[in-house]
């Protein structure tokens, strides 16, 4: 009976950290927008005007053909049937059918999906290793409105650049580096070459965007009143900017972050038609033309799920760094 | 009125003039030049740039350069059209919360963070795969993809406004909800949301070019640039010109939008004109001696931004366990004459003075670290925002010996426990494993002061130390700086609108006004102050013993502005004893016999002005 | 003019275990034509208490009774059931104290106050009594077409004074009304708001964090603490013979008691 009692006092204990209930809130909403996004995935192929089946195979295609496959993707069950049978499909790891090649959906994602991942990792790491020294330099060199002329050409370039869409900076760089000097291949995946310039074309412009956030995000640290008191302290220039503005910084710019990592992920759609990469990019593309729909259905689940992933990392992230941040949320 | 300054500046009149280019070859090149964009010549297929077709032809042969001219209308007129549908879209959601009442807004609230969770290229496919391919697929699909955003925009902009108490003066007067929205909502978040819009534009026109480029877009016989441009990709190799035409058009429109909309965004957001201020007027004011027990001097002290000086020649001294106080109002320029001593004020500022020294050092040119880090030290206002959030307490005091005392990490913590027992913190080894925002305000401000006495200071400068406070928490802090100062020995210079606050700590008083001190009195003998603004001030505000069945002083006007200076006595258009010779010349600070110091010509009137 | 009764008000934010109760189980009463002053430090409750008066927050429990009859808001009064004397006023109106955010920047002067009139009025009618207004508040009749971006801090108070007056309203609750203007400008506000309500024998709940300006204006002073009331009393007695200790550390803390002026040698 005491026993009980007590293990139900350390549940409401427990229930009062505030970073508990951070936790379970954050994996809630978590829950929430996955469950959102499976039954998105799942009412597309519903909201379809027409039969899926019949626009995939093809006005030609025989009705007994047609009749059967309907059958087995168990399109003639009440939708909500349809709809539990899907779920348990998804817990077991089942994504259907290819309704063009019948090849499983699972297996062709599972091909395709490293490709794409390493292009978006990689354009993610060169874009922060790119832009966050250069932000925070042009932070440092051009505060109290000094250097104007660097202030201008910075901003200038950068907005130019993050303007131009991905894909065209792909064809840009396609004509520049392989038509007219052939340094790198055209297209395809094959060795390290080949990285090149797909990665260039996905980070440049939200290297572009995420250096000038993080400028201004830097200028407004360093107007903070708590750097005036680190000044106030005589401290080193050195100090000030490390251990005092880099951290308030960082927190801004890790929320930004997130946003452009998940843009990328898109982003790699239209670069991997550029450079006819192998990924998920050009297959969601292809499948969606050819009205593929289960493929099309599983990839954008899978689409989905990581920039959800990608989110919950950042506000992890945003949590651990800020001691404020899960005070703040309850 | 105003959109006409953002025409004004450089970027926003270039690109205003780029998107007037582009709009007007929307509407007139399919007028113009149609039949040369459809002409199929099958004798000239897929040729290169040349004299008479710019752009090389296609796989019809028709002119890739007249046919990206007329796609003009075709690729603005969709990204207009989506960004319509999405702005409209996303207005309904953002408003919705205050039209449709709490639960409702909740659950729109909700279902608008899933969705602006997701990249909009994905929205857009996933709806493209609804609507099917095409133009009107597309636009539906790029429609709703930006939604989300301006609806999460909406719904920020509607939340500010809301908190504002003129819409609670509103809905107190009995205003339904509608009318509240449309009259005093909706206008006030229109401007930033039109500008978003144009960016917005801006971004639609790029992603259904992007959408079209992958196929998934506008359809033949339709064309549009990302169409082009996607043909145009397959012949890179041979035909360069027809893709990097296309995607130049992509890339000029583009921007047209999206610099006119940040332009605007930055040009409406300053409302601030630079005026230019009249000549500051020099004016001989007496100087201060200095004494051997001096802690501080200065004299002529001027700051100035841009043009505009608050601070127009400061001239006082500061001995040993003094403890000065300076009283004014928003523009006497006290809080800029603190940061100058302390040598905190940076560009655009500067400073100049006649003589500004420290313990004897001079801190005109060379700042120096060591002396002013261990012998000067400064609290300000606001103690939430002047402590790292991100730092323990302990630390931020401890640096302070780390840097300039040369203690090791853990002599500086200890130190730093041990001032924050001096000032007097309840378990002080606990509260400075803490952060900031766990202590109350009252107790951050004291480990501000314990922060100052790291070192061994001399002078302690405080900015409105309990502006920010609770009185009864006032009332401590500021017997912390009186046994503070009387047990270390220290100087005290105490800024403060507040004269009640200076009466408690300080020896004298300096009152300044318009970037001059116009007073320098002691503090118990404020009631027999000489100069109109002073005993003005002091009738203005009530204490506890002022006389209730008199109205109280009521000084005519507002308080100084920096940047337009009347020539003369600055307090001469509010002041009942001005004259001619008033409003013409400055009068100078001049010393009188008991040694203190007034500027005005009328000082010698013991006229009763307010009552003290 | 009428007579303001908290009656057992509490005001809770949140939910039981994890809310904050910000007023509790209050009991006052704002005598007919009398100002009483409510002074508090922050988390006093003293805002809240000021905003469940005119319906802008909900009240968890007890009730707030106008000449002993619950207190219709704006919007309530404009049911049809009502008889149209009650809908034509406003009983409750507040001024507010940041004079920033309490005028619509997009709305004239003029329109700001008109909205606050009763229904029924037309054009001329509405135009001469928000002319007649702006002369009660001291400030030239021609303001009504100025947009409050053009005033300074003391005539936007000004103006937010004359909008609460065009409600006709029973009571007026001052929030705080010069705790955000100029020391010097403060003095031209409290005269006028002292004379209106003697003029026009106007029911006010005055609120501020300042004792001294409290003690100016009021006829009565309450201390609210924590949600609480802890004193309340005509404005001599507590200011002569304070009850509470928290209200003599707000005397003292104002300048007057032991720790008088001060200073260590």
């Amino acid at each position: 009976m005491t026993t009980v009692s007590a293990d139900a006092r350390t549940l409401r204990t427990l229930a009062d950290e505030p970073w508990v209930r951070f936790a379970v809130r954050r994996l809630g909403r978590l829950l929430v927008s996955v469950w959102v996004l499976v039954t998105a995935s799942f009412l597309m192929i519903h909201l379809i005007p027409g039969d899926p089946v019949r626009a995939a195979l093809g006005p030609t295609a025989p009705l007994s053909v047609v009749e059967a496959r309907r059958q087995v993707m168990g399109l003639n069950d009440p939708v909500w049937l349809q709809y539990l049978h899907y779920l348990r499909d998804l817990l077991h790891g089942r994504l259907g059918e290819s309704m063009t090649t019948g090849l499983p959906v699972s297996k062709v994602i599972g091909d395709r999906l490293p490709a794409t991942l390493q292009l978006a990792v990689l354009a993610f790491v060169v874009a922060v290793a790119l832009s966050v020294p250069l932000g925070l330099l042009m932070a440092v060199l051009t505060r109290g409105g000094r250097r104007r002329p660097v202030e201008l050409g910075f901003t200038s370039t950068s907005v130019v650049l993050g303007a131009i869409p991905e894909f065209l900076i792909a064809v840009g760089l396609v004509y520049l580096f392989s038509v007219r000097l052939g340094w790198a291949p055209v297209a395809g995946r094959a060795g390290p070459d080949s990285f090149v310039l797909p990665v260039l074309a996905l980070s440049v412009g939200p290297a572009a965007v995420l250096a000038r956030i993080v400028r201004v995000e830097t200028l407004t640290v360093l107007q903070a009143d708590y750097i005036r008191t680190a000044r106030a302290k005589r401290l080193s220039q050195a100090r000030i900017y490390l251990r005092h503005a880099l951290p308030n910084a960082l927190t801004a710019t890790i929320t930004i972050g997130g946003l452009l990592l998940g843009a990328l992920v898109a982003g790699t759609v239209l670069v991997e038609n550029v450079f006819a990469w192998p990924g998920l990019g050009s297959s969601i593309v292809s499948s969606i033309l050819s009205k593929d729909y289960s493929l099309v259905q599983g990839t954008v689940l899978v689409y989905g799920l990581g920039v959800l992933l990608v989110n919950l990392v950042v506000d992890v992230a945003l949590a651990a760094l800020d001691p404020r941040s899960t005070i703040r949320e309850s | 009125m105003r959109w006409r300054g953002v025409l004004r500046t450089p970027i926003g009149g270039s690109a205003a003039a780029l998107l007037a280019a582009v709009l007007l070859l929307a509407i007139l090149a399919p007028i113009l030049w149609s039949d040369r964009a459809d002409a199929i010549d099958t004798s000239q297929i897929l040729q290169g740039a040349s004299s008479a077709h710019w752009a090389g032809t296609d796989s019809l042969g028709r002119d890739v350069f007249f046919r990206i001219l007329v796609a003009t209308r075709l690729s603005v007129a969709l990204a207009l059209g989506a960004t319509g549908i999405g702005v409209a879209t996303g207005l309904l959601l953002g408003t919705a919360p205050l039209a449709l009442g709490r639960r409702v807004g909740r659950l729109v609230t909700a279902a608008v963070n899933i969705a602006v969770a997701f990249p909009g290229l994905l929205l857009a496919l996933f709806f493209a795969v609804i609507f099917g391919v095409g133009s009107t697929g597309g636009l539906f699909a790029i429609g709703f993809a930006i939604a989300p955003a301006f609806a999460r925009l909406t719904q920020t902009l509607v939340a500010k406004i809301a908190g504002q108490d003129f819409i609670s003066a509103a809905r107190i007067a009995g205003v339904s909800r509608p009318r509240l929205l449309v009259r005093h909502v909706l206008p006030n978040i229109g401007e930033p949301l039109i500008i978003n819009a144009t960016i917005g534009a801006g971004n639609a026109l790029l992603a259904f070019a992007g959408l079209s480029f992958l196929g998934l877009g506008v359809q033949p016989p339709g064309y549009d640039w990302g169409r082009l441009l996607g043909t145009g990709l397959g012949s890179i190799y041979v035909h360069p010109e027809a893709a990097l035409y296309s995607g130049v058009a992509v890339i000029v429109a583009g921007l047209a939008f999206n610099l006119f909309g940040e332009a605007a965004a930055k040009s409406l957001g300053h409302r601030t004109a630079r005026t230019k201020a009249a000549p500051p007027s020099p004016r001989k004011d007496s100087t201060v001696d200095a004494s051997s027990d001096a802690v501080l001097t200065v004299e002529d002290l001027w700051v100035t931004f841009n043009g505009v000086s608050p601070v127009r020649g400061v001239s006082f001294g500061l001995r040993r366990s003094e403890a000065v106080g300076v009283v004014g109002e928003s523009g006497s320029g006290k809080s800029l004459t603190a940061l100058a001593i302390t040598r905190l004020i940076e560009l655009p500022g500067h400073v100049s003075a006649g003589r500004l020294s420290f313990l004897g050092t001079s801190l005109l040119d060379e700042a120096p670290d060591r002396l002013l880090g261990t012998s000067m030290s400064v609290v300000f206002q606001d103690p939430m925002t002047s402590l790292n959030p991100t730092m323990r307490v302990g630390g931020q005091l401890a640096e302070v010996a780390r840097t300039h005392q040369g203690l090791p990490r853990r002599g500086a913590w200890e130190r730093a426990v041990d001032r924050l027992s001096a000032v007097k913190i309840p378990f002080p080894g606990r509260r400075a494993r803490q952060f900031p925002h766990e202590l109350s305000g009252g107790m951050r401000q004291r480990a501000m002061i314990g922060m100052g006495l790291m070192g061994t200071p001399a002078l302690i400068v405080a900015d409105e130390p309990t502006t920010a406070l609770d009185v009864t928490v006032q009332r401590q802090v500021l017997r912390l700086l009186d046994s503070v100062r009387a047990d270390e020995g220290l100087a005290l210079l105490l800024i403060s609108h507040d004269i009640s606050v200076i009466r408690q700590v300080c020896d004298r008083v300096l009152v300044m006004y318009a970037g001059r001190i116009v007073e320098d009195l002691p503090a118990d003998g404020l009631s027999l102050a000489r100069h109109p603004y002073t005993r003005a001030l002091l009738g203005a505000v009530p204490s506890l013993e002022t006389d209730r069945s008199l109205p109280l002083t009521v000084i005519p006007g507002r308080p100084a502005d920096p940047s337009a200076l009347p020539p003369g006595c600055a307090f001469a258009p509010r002041c009942p004893l001005a004259d001619a010779r008033c409003r013409q010349d400055d009068p100078p600070l001049e010393s009188t016999e008991d040694g203190q110091r007034v500027a005005c010509w009328h000082a010698d009137i013991a006229v009763g002005v307010g009552h003290a | 003019m009428r007579e303001l009764r908290f009656e057992d008000v509490t005001v809770r934010y949140g939910t039981r275990r994890h809310g904050t109760v910000a007023v509790d189980r209050l009991n006052l009463t704002i005598p007919a034509g009398q100002v009483v002053g409510l002074v508090g430090e922050s988390g006093s409750g003293k805002s809240t208490l000021a905003r469940a008066a005119v319906g802008l927050t909900p009240v968890t429990d007890g009730r707030i009774l106008l000449d002993g009859e619950p207190v219709l808001h704006g919007w309530q009064s404009r049911r049809e059931s009502l008889p149209s004397a009650h809908r034509a006023r406003r009983p409750m109106q507040m001024v507010f104290q940041d004079p920033y955010s309490s005028l619509d920047p997009r709305m004239t002067v003029g329109a700001s106050i008109a909205e606050a009139m009763p229904r029924g009025l037309s054009r001329p009618e509405r135009r001469a009594e928000v002319a007649r207004l702006l002369e009660l508040v001291e400030l030239a009749p021609e303001r009504a077409e100025v947009y409050p971006a053009e005033l300074s801090g003391g005539q936007r108070q000004r103006v937010a004074l004359a909008r609460a007056l065009a409600g006709q309203p029973e009571v007026i609750i001052a929030d705080e009304i010069t705790s955000a203007l100029d020391v010097s400008i403060q003095g031209t506000v409290l005269n006028l708001v002292r004379d209106l309500q003697r003029r026009m024998r106007l029911t006010m709940l005055f609120i501020s964090h300042n004792l001294a300006v409290v003690r100016y204006v009021s006829d009565h002073i309450a201390v609210m603490h924590h949600g609480r009331l802890v004193e309340s009393a005509p404005a001599d007695e507590v200011l002569t013979n304070p009850q509470d200790p928290y209200t003599r550390e707000l005397l003292e803390a104002a300048g007057q008691g032991p720790y008088q002026t001060r200073r260590s040698r």
